[in-house]
């Protein structure tokens, strides 16, 4: 039995479709990511999954239950950390777990003692007592991880859990992730929209966007999917008309962009491309001022799908401002 | 019931660790109780009164010596001496003195003459509480004039006398009712109100909806850990208050036992109210503006400052639906009266219905989804 079986999943806000028709799998014990830019309909999907927003069409099963008729089975047997973070900051770490054993309904005989080895597990056993307010983003987190954990559920989902931390935290939290997962047989859903992200951690990825599963697969896979081998990162002194053309037509060159005019050059044989653009230059009597060459990202695999970056659509995207001044 | 008590146990956690919040809960009320208490409790004293005397004779000599008793004795008014009067009138409208009396010319040979003797009394009426007062002295003040001066032996008229029921009531205690209940209010406002949608505008109730809490353990939840709060507001108020405010034995057993019971029945009856009101709103700043208007809507016509019987009949339409109404009764019955439970029998059973039918709709309301 696959962990979360989504067939033709949808979700319509008053005429708009958040969610498209979703269909995929997530089996046991792997990671899975969803991966798009803000808006894509990541947390949307997420919410019907831990039954916090009905479907409008289509169905899905946790663990085999269904989320629309059997929420509280489903509720039984998923942790969740929602993008938010959902600590009560006036409460110390223990109080905050406490409260939610007591919600899960942890036997009382048994509450400290999980309590315990949650916050071993997450290393805040030293802050146990300290008031959330008190800890740092990356510890929150960590805890809101423990508390998911309280009542060792099956399947975790975790709605963009790095969003707003810091570099070290990030990895703090990804290396947390896969222990927990491999100690407690976890399987994980996660969403985000950072890429490094996905090719870490997930097995499988399914790439979002406007609420459409544009492509899924392992991270190896996805990159192997798209014609290019390398990426040029490219800038010019000076840039001569038609050079666009120029650039596209050198040998083993699949495609070229251009932006903030950097020119971003998808090559089958790095290498020789990248001869080739220096002795072109020369030619055209310009010089090259910067130059990287890259193995293909995920970026390139979601550019690839959807004829957009995902670092663009993180730019571009205006965020909603929430009335409540940030935690 | 262990995820209700999980709910209340963390909200109260966080109440018991926000002095500010407990501070605004239980000390606005107290401030209020005072300085309204004391602010609309006293008699009206040291006022001026302008007297033009036009006649000089001896019937207003007399006039004068009861004039000096009151500003000796009751302090409601000092004479200012005038000669123009249209220098008095013109110190009238500027606020300079309160009032002018105006003896004619011919007063005493009217008196005398027992032919319609008169004095004006010539107000600034944009004061209703200083004319009263006023008009009330001089009208006492009259009346003794009239009086024969040898009194009959056996009197002949009819006479009223006044037997009070209960010990003289200072308007602090009066409005001591008012007080406790509002504090109820101001706790179930900001407990069940604005900290229920500020915890959901950050998104603190999605961490609860995942969990396998049923609807009806978090509105119960939610409705019990409010009502914690607004009866620990409702029993401080109704301690210190009745301190304050001097009302006999205050801590007798009894009444307390009976206070106590009514300090729970009014807390769920306000705090369903507001969760009412809340359980559809996510904006913040809905609670925080319907605040003041709901104050004055509830507070103003229950009766706490003012007899209901002096309100037009609009607002006595809101007075009979306003659970603030039947607490104050109540309220004021044990604190002022010291009855028992059948006195405020009916207090007791609307405040119970109307929790019933807004907790009812509450909970038909309440969405278990986001």
């Amino acid at each position: 039995m696959a962990a979360v079986e989504v067939e033709k999943l949808t979700k319509r806000f008053n005429g708009f479709t958040a969610v498209d028709s979703l269909t995929f799998r997530v089996e046991e014990g792997e990671i899975f990511g969803l991966l798009g830019p803000n808006g894509a309909g990541k947390s949307t999907l997420i919410r019907m999954l831990t039954t916090l927003l009905p479907p409008t069409e289509g169905t899905a099963l946790v663990n085999g239950y269904d989320v629309f008729r059997q929420q509280n089975e489903v509720r039984n047997c998923i942790g969740v950390i929602p993008q938010a973070m959902t600590s009560d900051l006036d409460l110390s770490a223990e109080e905050n777990l406490n409260i939610f054993a007591k919600l899960y309904g942890v036997p009382r005989n048994r509450r400290a003692q999980v309590i315990r080895e949650l916050l071993q597990a997450v290393e805040l056993e030293k802050w146990a007592n300290h008031p959330v307010k008190h800890l740092s983003g990356g510890m929150r987190r960590r805890l809101e991880i423990a508390r998911g954990l309280v009542h060792e559920p099956k399947i975790f989902f975790l709605d963009e859990p790095t969003t707003g931390l810091d570099p070290t935290s990030r990895i703090a939290v990804w290396e947390m992730l896969v222990r927990i997962k491999k100690q407690r047989e976890l399987t994980i859903l996660l969403t985000t929209h950072y890429m490094d992200e996905a090719d870490r951690l997930c097995d499988r990825i399914a790439i979002v966007d406007h609420g459409k599963l544009v492509a899924i697969d392992s991270p190896m896979k996805l990159k192997a999917s798209i014609p290019a081998a390398s990426f040029l990162e490219v800038s010019f002194s000076a840039i001569p008309t038609g050079w666009l053309e120029t650039l596209k037509s050198l040998p083993e060159v699949a495609s070229v962009t251009v932006h903030d005019h950097i020119f971003r050059i998808a090559s089958h044989n790095g290498p020789r491309t990248t001869i080739e653009l220096v002795e072109a230059a020369r030619r055209a009597g310009i010089e090259v001022s910067s130059l990287s060459v890259q193995s293909t990202t995920l970026d390139d695999v979601f550019m690839h799908y959807t004829g957009r970056q995902l670092r663009d659509e993180l730019q571009e995207k205006t965020y909603e401002t929430s009335l409540m001044p940030p935690r | 019931m262990n995820r209700i008590m999980a709910i209340i146990q963390r909200d109260l956690l966080k109440f018991f660790r926000s002095p500010a919040l407990m501070m605004a809960s239980l000390i606005f009320p107290l401030v209020q109780l005072v300085v309204l208490g004391y602010a609309f409790g006293g008699k009206i004293k040291n006022l001026k009164v302008g007297v033009v005397n036009q006649d000089g004779g001896l019937e207003t000599v007399r006039l004068r010596e009861m004039f000096g008793a009151i500003a000796a004795n009751a302090r409601t008014f000092t004479t200012v001496g005038y000669v123009d009067p249209r220098k008095a009138l013109e110190d009238l409208r500027e606020g300079r003195i309160n009032a002018v009396l105006e003896i004619p010319p011919d007063f005493s040979r009217n008196v005398l003459e027992q032919h319609e003797p008169q004095i004006a009394l010539i107000e600034d009426n944009t004061d209703n509480f200083v004319t009263s007062a006023l008009e009330g002295v001089f009208t006492g003040l009259v009346a003794a004039y009239n009086q024969p001066r040898v009194e009959p032996r056996v009197p002949g008229g009819v006479s009223l006398r006044v037997v009070e029921l209960y010990p003289y009531v200072p308007y602090i205690q009066y409005l001591l009712a008012g007080s406790v209940v509002l504090s109820i209010f101001v706790s179930a406002m900001i407990g069940g109100g604005i900290i229920f949608i500020d915890d959901k505008a950050r998104g603190l109730h999605e961490g609860y909806l995942v969990t396998p809490i049923t609807k009806f353990e978090l509105i119960m939840g939610f409705t019990l850990s409010g009502a914690s709060k607004a009866i620990l507001a409702g029993l401080v108020l109704s301690t210190l208050g009745a301190l304050l405010a001097g009302i006999p034995n205050p801590l007798a057993l009894a009444r307390v036992a009976r206070l106590i019971v009514v300090i729970v029945v009014s807390s769920m009856a306000l705090i369903s109210m507001m969760f009412l009101m809340m359980v559809r709103i996510s904006d913040p700043l809905v609670p925080r503006a319907i605040f003041g208007v709901l104050n004055t809507l509830l507070f103003f016509p229950s009766g706490a400052v003012y007899p209901i019987n002096a309100f037009p009949p609009w607002m006595k339409a809101i007075t009979v639906i306003d659970p603030f109404t039947y607490a104050v009764h109540a309220f004021k019955s044990l604190f002022l009266k010291n009855t028992g439970f059948i006195a405020i029998s009916g207090d007791l059973i609307f405040l119970t219905v109307f929790t019933v039918i807004m907790m009812t709709f509450a909970t038909l309301l309440f969405r278990r989804t986001l």
